[in-house]
């Protein structure tokens, strides 16, 4: 019993060590830009360099674009899999996969050639639709994750007798997705909102090639530039993804608890 | 019967190879409560479903108030139904739950309030409003969900199975509570069980359906007492059935293992020499010759089971074996196996079946 407990401990202590010894290395390393004495020197200069700002806005709202294409996408198509057509489910299980294995780089070739200004759909023509593609292209990126949520999250409900229950009282496929379907899985349409989240503001490849001003592309050029900058980065992109998780745990107590099985 | 209110017209179901209703019909007077009675696997979810508009008949139709709604959407049959899992909306509170139809009916907030608070107070749970479903008891639930079904004012209600998941004592008090909501708005009803015993003691009128089909059709006293198949007879209620040989058509004399009975008007086309089974209620028989009893049967006690305040008694007769209760009176000892035993009960209560 004692040894079980001194193992255990022990296994602790190893993981403990493998996730926080870096962080703290990181950290400490982000606070010696000033010589000789530790200082926030360098969250100063990351924070206060205008092309953070840019791309890290560009990003964010690239994401948020992500996300709500990524739930009119999935939500419905989630749902419609586990309603009438399970059958199916393998397959496009399988097709969501595909973006996993499948790289970045042969997308955003694809999408090049596809849709550049010479071509009957010219997205990469103007500002505007080089943006909607990138969208579109981290929209495919996260929806191994978004989609792997949202099933997840329907499996937690019985998604046939709720919807046979709320068309027999009238409702319409609308109604039913908008105010009985997507309020009862809305944990994990946030679990794959924030997973998108993370995918499209750390994403360098394709906002690379499509020449987008994201986030990912000033990271890599700050960190093949500077020293103690690129630290204090990783520092402030820690705190915003545990940021989301803490958020997604605040929002988790307002969520629905399930009461559809019988006692 | 007067104008039925819905009527299923030769409706069938097939699911690939597979037939599940066959040949369905019944018409159901405006304010009726019938039961679809049966094992699992008979057909009766189907049916109900049917009417609901989640299934489509592979042929025949459906007619409720002089419309037919065969080919109709569930959302535009204004039909209600409570299922068995109450499938409330977890996300919404109680009083969320009842205004649901309402509010997708377009009915303005005050009247949909107003609706909410009478529905509440008619399953006498005002209290709960703000409650959220998991909140609530099983029993809680299935009355918010019968509240919902009802607000909309539904031409039709269907129940399906809507007990099942309950406790024993939670199911009778709502069945009653139930039969008297329906009775009190003299809603037109159909409740889908496979408890007889449920069927018998809410039901105006009872299907009892095996194989995807009808067997019969009739009231609860008639289901119980007139059984019109074998199945229905072995279904409902518990039946001893003797194996008997008819001896004498014309005056309506039967042998049941040697022993000759006569059945006076009940032998309708049975010949001299057919063989037939013959049906007793455990309740219509007496252990030892009783005055009023114009038949009797002899045996040898089989099998005695003292359960308190009756004393269940098999006794056989040739290869057949008949079970009767008693009631246990503390001067009398219970029989004892092996010995010989006289049954006697009037032969009007012997059942021929088909």
């Amino acid at each position: 019993m004692k040894s079980g407990r001194f193992w255990a401990w022990f296994v602790f202590l190893m993981g403990a060590a493998y996730f926080f010894i870096p962080l703290i290395a990181t950290i400490e390393f982000s606070l010696r830009m000033r010589r000789g004495v530790y200082s926030f020197d360098a969250y100063k200069v990351v924070l206060g360099d205008s092309q953070f700002q840019a791309t890290f806005m560009f990003s964010v709202i690239v994401a948020v674009f992500t996300i709500l294409l990524g739930v009119l996408i999935v939500v419905p198509t989630a749902y419609w899999i586990r309603l009438r057509l399970p059958q199916l489910r393998p397959i496009v299980e399988f097709i969501t996969l595909l973006p996993l294995v499948i790289p970045a780089i042969v997308i955003v070739f694809g999408y090049i050639r596809m849709y550049g200004s010479n071509s009957p759909l010219p997205f990469l023509g103007s500002n505007l639709g080089a943006n909607a593609l990138l969208v579109i292209g981290y929209a495919a990126l996260a929806l191994p994750y978004m989609y792997r949520a949202v099933d997840t999250g329907l499996r937690t409900i019985d998604v046939r007798t709720l919807t046979e229950a709320a068309q027999i009282l009238g409702a319409g496929w609308g109604t039913i997705i908008a105010r009985v379907i997507l309020p009862n899985v809305l944990i994990a349409v946030l679990s794959g909102a924030f997973l998108t989240f993370a995918i499209v503001i750390g994403e360098f490849t394709m906002a690379s090639l499509l020449n987008r001003p994201a986030f990912g592309p000033y990271l890599q050029n700050l960190v093949a530039n500077r020293a103690y900058e690129p630290a204090a980065l990783s520092i402030i992109a820690f705190v915003i993804t545990w940021g989301c998780m803490s958020l997604i745990q605040i929002l988790s107590r307002f969520a629905p608890k399930s009461a559809n099985r019988p006692n | 019967m007067a104008e039925p209110f819905l009527s299923i017209q030769h409706v069938r179901k097939s699911f690939g190879a597979t037939t599940v209703v066959e040949d369905f019909n019944l018409d159901v007077a405006p304010g009726e409560f019938v039961s679809f009675l049966g094992p699992s696997g008979c057909g009766k979810t189907t049916v109900l479903r049917m009417v609901a508009g989640f299934e489509e008949p592979s042929a025949g139709k459906i007619v409720v108030g002089g419309k037919d709604i065969t080919r109709l959407k569930p959302n535009q049959r204004n039909v209600g139904m409570v299922f068995q899992a109450y499938a409330l909306f977890p996300n919404l509170t109680v009083a969320q739950n009842i205004a649901f139809g309402l509010k997708v009916g377009g009915m303005p907030k005050p009247d949909a309030d107003r609706r909410v608070a009478e529905m509440l107070d008619m399953i006498k749970l005002p209290q709960m409003a703000d409650r959220y479903p998991y909140q609530l008891s099983g029993g809680q639930q299935q009355r918010i969900a019968l509240a919902r079904a009802i607000a909309p004012k539904p031409k039709l209600l269907l129940l399906d199975e809507p007990l099942s998941a309950l406790d024993a004592k939670v199911r009778i008090s709502l069945r009653e509570e139930i039969r008297s909501i329906q009775k009190k708005l003299g809603i037109t009803t159909i409740f889908v069980t496979h408890d007889q015993e449920e069927a018998l003691s809410i039901s105006d009128r009872i299907a009892v359906m095996y194989g995807g089909r009808a067997e019969q059709v009739g009231t609860p006293f008639e289901i119980y007492n007139r059984p019109a198949t074998k199945f229905v007879a072995n279904f409902v209620g518990t039946l001893n059935v003797l194996e008997g040989k008819v001896t004498d058509a014309a005056s309506g004399k039967v042998q049941v293992n040697s022993q000759e009975v006569s059945l006076k008007g009940k032998l309708n086309g049975s010949k001299s020499g057919d063989t037939l089974s013959l049906a007793l209620r455990p309740e219509a028989i007496s252990l030892g010759r009783q005055p009023g009893h114009d038949a009797s049967l002899s045996g040898e006690i089989a099998e005695v089971h003292f359960l308190g305040s009756v004393i269940r008694v098999r006794v056989g007769i040739g290869g057949n074996t008949v079970s009767l209760d008693t009631f246990n009176n503390s001067t009398t000892p219970p029989p004892v196996v092996g010995d010989k035993a006289d049954i006697s009960f009037s032969s009007g209560d012997m059942l021929v079946l088909h």
